[in-house]
């Protein structure tokens, strides 16, 4: 069993006004058989934190492309994008590059 | 595991750029970034020393960083160009007054003068105002329209030599788009130039530094320079037509990042057969501003609002230009057609 983890999420760019304006959030996951990957995260994000329009953030079981992902301030394309496996502490952050101009 | 920067492979790498597919640390991309937009620059010797630059600001991330970036290299490469910042006021509440703030605040941060011209004080009307006239469906013509000639406007009031704007390489590659899926063939043969030729009285000369600087880059520079910029969405922008053209091209860079330059190479390469026909640009007669019809568009949906017949600058009524300019009462029949508005 892999123990409970905590993460700071951030919205910016605009995506944060799918989560109620909120740009920062601390969230804990739930304990689970096997580790967090960033595929869980972004099913559990859907399924607990969006509450309208999740189309504008998830796409299939990924971001919604023109969402930017960075894992511990790196790009998450370094990182192994959907197969990431999630650190107790990790800070993952969205920007929408879709806003504005 | 992290990955090292593949330029000074001494640090960890921040981003895989999409143009290279390179991974690079933050300082490594710093300088990259700033060095292509001078190559840019350079080679399409966009500007001449002692010239006064206007920097058409909205306080959106693609401005923010044309600002900064403009700032960072007159000074490291001594273009010798004055600097100022170019805001248009469309009279948005809610939006366009919050995004203003941000501009003020570049002005101080980056200490560049800025000179804020607006909807109101040009044309009688602001985009509030408007859209209670005209509904929801067609106010993003009035406001494109305007914002365009608000920006040679208040340029020429401030006599700058060019005007640049923020336009960056998805936004091109989205344009081109636009032009192909509307036919619009004298627009996507303009629309990849890098600046526009001066055009005589009225139109100051524009360019686009960050033509080829892609979307994603802007985006994470303005993020790890902590940039301040705006990022809410117009309370009014339904551009439906563009939306879609963005998500397609979004969704193509995600299969293949390179789509993005492909589609401006694609569109700066074409060729028009001849015999095309094309637009003649020539005057407005009532405002002096380039037009290829008797009256620029901005003069007609001007005319429209103030007739209270708000659909004359929406689609195609260019028999009717001779009357408004003699001013001669519409037809019954004419004005019918022009009040109704579809919600």
């Amino acid at each position: 069993m892999a123990a409970p983890i905590a993460l700071h999420l951030e919205f910016g760019g605009g995506a944060e006004l799918l989560f109620d304006g909120v740009k920062n959030h601390h969230v804990t996951l739930p304990s689970q058989s096997e580790p967090w990957d960033m595929r869980q995260l972004l099913a559990w994000i859907r399924g607990n934190m969006l509450k309208e329009r999740p189309e504008l953030f998830v796409q299939g079981e990924s971001v919604r492309p023109g969402i930017l992902v960075l894992i511990n301030d790196a790009d998450w394309e370094l990182m192994g994008e959907l197969e990431y496996q999630l650190q107790d502490q990790d800070n993952i952050i969205f920007i929408s590059t879709l806003h504005g101009g | 595991m992290p990955v090292q920067c593949s330029s000074c492979t001494k640090k960890r790498a921040v981003l895989k750029r999409p143009k290279t597919g390179h991974s690079l640390c933050k300082d490594c991309f710093f300088w990259a970034f700033e060095e292509e937009v001078h190559q840019t620059i350079v080679s399409a010797r966009l500007f001449n020393r002692g010239e006064t630059v206007g920097i058409g600001a909205s306080g959106g991330k693609d401005s923010t960083v044309l600002a900064h970036v403009l700032k960072v290299l007159n000074e490291r490469y001594d273009y010798g160009l004055k600097l100022l910042l170019l805001s248009v006021d469309e009279g948005i509440t809610g939006y366009r007054d919050d995004s203003l703030e941000t501009v003020k605040r570049n002005q101080q941060q980056y200490e560049l003068p800025l000179k804020i011209v607006s909807y109101e004080e040009l044309y009688g009307w602001t985009m509030d105002a408007i859209v209670k006239q005209v509904g929801l469906k067609n106010n993003c013509t009035f406001c494109g329209v305007f914002r365009r000639q608000a920006l040679d406007r208040g340029a020429m009031m401030l006599k700058v030599d060019k005007i640049c704007t923020g336009h960056n390489a998805d936004d091109v590659a989205e344009t081109v788009l636009m032009n192909v899926l509307r036919g619009d063939i004298a627009r996507l043969r303009r629309c990849t130039a890098i600046s526009t030729a001066s055009e005589g009285e009225g139109a100051i000369p524009r360019c686009k530094p960050l033509k080829y600087t892609y979307e994603k880059e802007i985006v994470l520079y303005a993020y790890f320079k902590k940039l301040d910029y705006f990022s809410t969405e117009c309370i009014y922008s339904p551009n439906a037509y563009r939306g879609h053209a963005r998500t397609f091209l979004k969704d193509l860079e995600s299969v293949r990042p390179s789509a993005i330059v492909d589609v401006i190479h694609s569109g700066e390469t074409l060729s028009v057969k001849e015999g095309v026909k094309m637009p003649v640009q020539g005057t407005c007669s009532r405002c002096g501003y380039i037009s290829s019809q008797a009256l620029c568009k901005s003069c007609v949906l001007l005319e429209g609002l103030n007739r209270g017949l708000p659909r004359l600058g929406i689609g195609k009524h260019h028999r009717l230009h001779g009357k408004i300019l003699a001013q001669q009462p519409l037809t019954q029949q004419e004005e019918r057609k022009l009040k109704a508005i579809d919600f």
